[in-house]
């Protein structure tokens, strides 16, 4: 009988095209986000939101990830900007391999931002990276302020958090407080963002830091 | 449930290797996963016994080594271990600036064949 070691990092091949995806985005200069949350919580409405506000000041494109049907896609597309679906028939995650393909298929080069829509899940997405830049979860008032302590991975590596549904905050037991105070403890440097998808509230801040953060990089770029 | 995909891609890595090797036969397979990765053991041992019912891996063994967390402090440099791995706060000095240094490990350590 014999050993072989082997020390293989199980996530090695999504990683390799990871690393592969982020220099390419950098060559392009373009912002990858890779938004992540649990099914429900608002992201095509968000970024419906989003669009409407950034369009004309940047241009956008958008991957979305689901399990089956083009129906976000569609949402996208009727706003006028570049869309890409993938259906993943079943698989709880996106992978580096997946974006590699959809970007290839939805460039034109001269994107500002690429918004990638993960499959609506708090857990497998978190492991996978895609080679995005910034990592933002989306959660809504409505599925309870314990939600950062049961996912603790998804929301200790988001740059950001929505906290969608702000509107619905008053028919809820939703805790601001403990949700602040959780976050404070797992994640102290992200930034949280509360907004609405259906009223619009708080929309504007987003878009404003995302113009900040697409401005910053150009100013990088030029020097 | 993404633990399928990882344990197809576990196996392989093994088989492949196994090929170059000419081990015929795998009795053992080692992972070391860490807390704070979001993949079960459970599940991958399930996984598991689903995909190795061909001659290389029947009747082989999923050994899975848990790492605890591990976190050090980028104040006081303490390093300190975590039972609730949401608590990124040090015990030591109280400063909310910490890195993890164990929990993420998500790896094949090695197998045995003949």
């Amino acid at each position: 009988m014999v050993q072989i070691k082997m020390e293989s990092n199980l996530l090695g091949a999504n990683e390799m095209l990871a690393r592969q995806n982020r220099s390419l985005f950098e060559q392009k200069g373009v912002l990858v986000i890779n938004l992540m949350s649990s099914p429900g919580s608002g992201k095509t409405t968000i970024l419906e939101r989003t669009i409407d506000v950034l369009d004309g000041q940047l241009k956008l494109g958008v991957i979305e990830g689901d399990l089956y049907t083009d129906q976000d896609a569609q949402r996208i597309d009727k706003k006028g900007v570049q869309v890409f679906q993938i259906n993943t028939e079943g698989a709880c995650h996106l992978d580096a391999g997946m974006i590699g393909t959809a970007y290839k298929r939805l460039t034109t080069g001269n994107e500002d931002i690429i918004f990638i829509e993960n499959v609506g899940n708090l857990v497998c997405p978190a492991e996978f990276d895609l080679g995005e830049e910034l990592r933002v979860v989306v959660m809504s008032t409505t599925e309870g302020n314990d939600k950062p302590l049961k996912y603790p991975l998804i929301f200790h590596q988001a740059q950001a958090i929505l906290l969608n549904k702000i509107d619905l905050l008053p028919y809820t037991d939703f805790s601001l407080d403990r949700f602040s105070d959780d976050l404070a403890r797992l994640n102290p440097s992200a930034l949280l963002f509360k907004v609405s998808g259906r009223t619009g509230e708080g929309i504007k801040t987003w878009t404003e830091w995302l113009l900040g953060v697409v401005d910053k990089k150009k100013i990088g770029l030029n020097n | 449930m993404h633990e399928l995909s990882i344990m197809e891609g576990v196996m392989n890595m093994v088989r492949e290797s196994a090929q170059q090797n000419g081990i015929m036969k795998v009795n053992k397979l080692k992972l070391v996963i860490g807390r704070l990765t979001m993949v079960l053991p459970d599940s991958l041992q399930f996984c598991f016994q689903v995909l190795s019912q061909d001659d290389l891996f029947r009747n082989a063994v999923l050994e899975v080594e848990p790492r605890e967390v591990i976190m050090r402090c980028m104040e006081c440099e303490t390093q300190f271990a975590r039972e609730d791995p949401y608590c990124y706060i040090c015990p030591g000095c109280g400063a909310n600036q910490v890195e993890i240094v164990q929990g993420r490990e998500l790896f094949l350590d090695y197998y045995e064949g003949e």
